[in-house]
């Protein structure tokens, strides 16, 4: 018997079907992995089970016997448990109160009484923390840590994890996994939502594997090896998109170029301390640098949305020193910032998304030419492998496919310059691939490439030159053939022989 | 000693005046809470007047006329939940279109029950309680309306509501995270429908104290305002209930500080003294506005994906 059964689950989002037939089963006692690239269906077919999602066909079992889950309030009375991704903790709340908030009974809350309950169930499952504090005083792993304590406060037998890593650093990590396994031994069973293969074949035991919201199949990990699981998610065996030859780039001419330039941050500090780049036609420059050394601010300059305090940017042989982010556009400098939810209108359809940065090429006498936005937008959809209609607003998409109208929108323009700033951040493998290959195409085309990562594996599969920066300075510029994890590490942390 | 005269009647009106700034701003407070704008407050407060008056004037009973009030509060807050709860309408648009309506409906129902005639029709409102002996020079201030006295301690009431009861638990939950309310298995709907519900009941007790004791009579331009005003004093509360005293007894004293200022004799004109407590309330949004930090999912209609 099952503790969990489902078959085949359906769900339809207007055109989108999210969950096609989906079979998925859950054994009890079992971790269970469910993997698949973003927007593959994993959520959404764990906010069906947890009655977040209605689904538009199929039935669930719990524990052999058909469920109808209609709201979360069901869930929970059938002994099912869910962490979203977006922990749902009340911040201004406590974690006691957060506890017993879905609860009914009488009119006073007796929390003394509950934060005690609370502490009692903190030791009985090992997971530590504290009932009397204020959700927003907790870090993420403890927030984390509330919510799976807040599942099995309420007699979860079935826990489910949606990317419950994603917002981890590598020791709470290990101390969720530690946690999950004692609670395993208990009995409880889980299902862990994930994209990162190396997770999975740690904790879990099966593994269901999803792409485009059907099931691939279900598989033992000792059955399977980090490189079928890749094969089965992304539907190809070998992944990993990488520069193939070396750029003789200092001959050709250089299109960005970066001189001497001060900058300061939120706080008034200085951010950037003299830094001096240089980009030449056709090769990618990989910027290196541990998060929060001036690359925030580097990329706002370059963008046209931060002011320098001193010294001279020019692209494409024009001056764009404190340029206004129009003039940047108009320049021919194609950028793909940082934060691609502040840089989209989320309540705007794709395509118009498409178009946001270069109005201009779509008005006449003042009106938005409908038929051309259309046109654009098909073709880009098309082009860039968008998974979404044009009247989809952005809002709904997926991060990756968030991305690519991102790119969509600055690559079509042919920009000569292009600064990408951790333009794969928080993106599935297969997403992850599309977005260098499309940076690498870029780079062949002839444009010049300023790639910020903190992702030093993505700063040496993809540069031609790799300079490092630190506490606003750039710390030394190396060709890609020099550059080794062990130099640049150094040069990251500051060290200067 | 004419000083001392003065205070005691300054303080006896600022708390008269303060008296339905304090029934609508804790009405708005239980909307807001839980995560709606209800800008049908002036409307509202407007119709528990007229509903208050008019049951008042045909049953002869002020307490019928209260309890009448009440109800039409709680209907008017039910369609504000219908609006922008459940069928999710912009809160803006909802609580202006149920002002507008509210207005419009108890200016209406006013001409067809009492029709048009010079002298305005008007009730024996509420006495003033008798605390203190008429000769006690501190009569005044102890000698209000029974409905200020309620008013001050549904304040506490309020404060205990939300603060320590598992019903304001719940209305904070679902005015700063309502989808941590629903994955809770709480239901964001029937939450906010109760507390706008409540909130309407007393905005409308606010509108009713003006005919039913202040007054006695009802006028088209009876509320005047004083709806926006606690739209202002709920953010100078900082949406805390026990706040909400402070608001109202500054906007109130200013405006009964302006009264006698009027009667003084400056040679001024009179309507710089009329502005005088919006120019306060502005001062003093501005200076408790900063801090101000407003229920996360206020103005956000919650659907689930």
């Amino acid at each position: 018997m099952h503790a969990v059964e489902m078959k085949g689950i359906v769900k339809r989002f207007a055109d989108l079907v999210a969950s096609d037939h989906v079979d998925f089963n859950l054994e009890q006692g079992e971790i269970h992995a469910l993997l698949g690239e973003n927007g593959a269906g994993k959520t959404t077919l764990m906010r069906i089970l947890y009655g977040l999602y209605h689904a538009d066909e199929g039935q669930v079992f719990i524990n052999g016997k058909p469920a109808v889950i209609s709201s979360p309030r069901d869930a929970i009375r059938q002994g099912i448990g869910m962490v979203t991704q977006h922990f749902t903790l009340v911040p201004t709340l406590t974690v006691a109160e957060n506890m017993v908030l879905g609860e009914t009974g009488s009119v006073m809350i007796n929390l003394p009484d509950v934060e005690e309950k609370v502490a009692a169930a903190s030791e009985r499952f090992g997971i530590p923390v504290k009932p009397q504090a204020l959700i927003r005083h907790l870090s993420v792993g403890e927030r984390q840590r509330v919510e799976i304590l807040k599942a099995l406060y309420h007699d979860a037998r079935v826990l489910i994890l949606d990317e419950p890593t994603a917002v981890l650093v590598p020791q709470e990590v290990d101390v969720l996994f530690k946690a999950l396994l004692r609670l395993q031994q208990e009995g409880l069973s889980v299902i862990f939502i994930s994209h990162h293969l190396n997770e999975v074949m740690d904790i879990c035991g099966r593994i269901t594997v999803l792409r485009d919201g059907h099931s691939v199949g279900t598989v033992q990990k000792a059955d399977t090896n980090q490189k079928q699981l890749a094969k089965m998610m992304v539907g190809r065996e070998s992944f990993g998109v990488k520069r193939q030859d070396q750029r003789q780039a200092s001959v050709s001419s250089c299109l960005l170029s970066v001189q001497n330039v001060c900058a300061v941050d939120k706080k008034g500090l200085p951010a950037l301390k003299d830094v001096s780049l240089e980009v030449h036609a056709g090769e990618i420059l990989g910027l290196a640098g541990v998060s929060g050394n001036g690359q925030a601010e580097l990329s706002a300059v370059l963008c046209g949305t931060q002011k320098t305090t001193r010294g001279k940017v020019q692209a494409n042989g024009i001056n764009l020193t404190n340029a206004e982010p129009a003039s940047v556009c108009a320049a021919g400098v194609g950028r793909i910032p940082e934060d691609r939810h502040a840089n989209m209108v989320g309540e705007l359809s794709v395509a118009e998304n498409l178009v946001l940065d270069q109005l201009g090429n779509f008005v006449k006498n003042g009106i938005l030419e409908q038929d051309k936005i259309q046109k654009n937008a098909k073709t880009l959809i098309k082009e860039f492998q968008i998974k979404a209609a044009p009247g989809d607003r952005v809002r709904t998409l997926s991060g990756g496919n968030m991305q690519k109208v991102m790119l969509a929108r600055t690559l079509s323009q042919n920009p000569a310059v292009v600064i990408a700033s951790q333009p794969t951040r928080g993106l599935d493998v297969g997403a992850t691939d599309y977005v260098r290959s499309k940076l690498l195409e870029q780079r062949e085309a002839g444009a010049a490439v300023l790639l910020l990562s903190e992702d030093l594996e993505e700063i040496l599969a993809l540069s031609d030159r790799i300079a490092v920066i630190y506490a606003g300075k750039i710390m030394g510029v190396l060709p890609a053939s020099e550059a080794t994890p062990e130099k640049l590490g150094l040069m990251m942390a500051g060290s200067t022989d | 000693m004419d000083i001392t005269l003065f205070l005691i009647g300054l303080v006896a009106a600022t708390l008269r005046v303060a008296t339905p700034l304090i029934f609508g701003t804790l009405g708005e407070l239980f909307s807001e809470r839980s995560g709606v704008l209800n800008l049908g407050i002036e409307g509202t407060m407007f119709l528990g007047a007229f509903v208050g008056f008019a049951v008042a004037a045909t049953t002869g009973s002020l307490w019928i006329g209260l309890l009448g009030a009440i109800i039409a509060g709680m209907l008017s807050g039910l369609l504000m939940s219908l609006l922008s709860v459940r069928l999710g309408v912009n809160q803006h648009v909802a609580g202006l279109g149920i002002t507008l309506l509210a207005t419009g409906l108890s200016l209406y129902s006013f001409r067809l029950i009492f029709g048009e005639s010079k002298i305005p029709p008007s009730i024996e409102p509420f006495p003033m309680l008798n605390i203190l002996p008429e000769s006690n020079p501190l009569a005044p201030i102890t000698n209000q309306y029974l409905l200020t006295y309620i008013g001050i301690a549904t304040i506490a009431v309020v404060w205990w509501v939300i603060s320590k009861t598992r019903f304001g638990l719940q209305i904070r939950a679902v005015g700063e995270n309502p989808e941590a309310a629903d994955a809770a298995g709480l239901n964001v709907y029937a939450i906010r429908t109760r507390a706008l519900a409540i909130g309407g009941a007393l905005m409308a007790v606010g509108g009713a104290f003006l005919t039913l004791a202040q007054l006695g009579s009802f006028t088209f331009g009876i509320v005047a305002g004083r709806g926006w005003v606690c739209i202002a004093l709920i953010i100078f509360a900082n949406w805390q209930a026990v706040s909400v005293l402070w608001g109202a007894l500054i906007f109130g004293g200013v405006q009964a500080l302006q009264l006698r200022l009027q009667t003084l004799g400056f040679k001024l004109p009179y309507e710089l003294f009329l502005s005088l407590p919006y120019v306060v309330t502005i001062i003093a949004l501005t200076l408790a506005g900063r801090n101000a930090s407003a229920p996360s999912a206020l103005l956000k209609a919650y659907r689930r994906e």
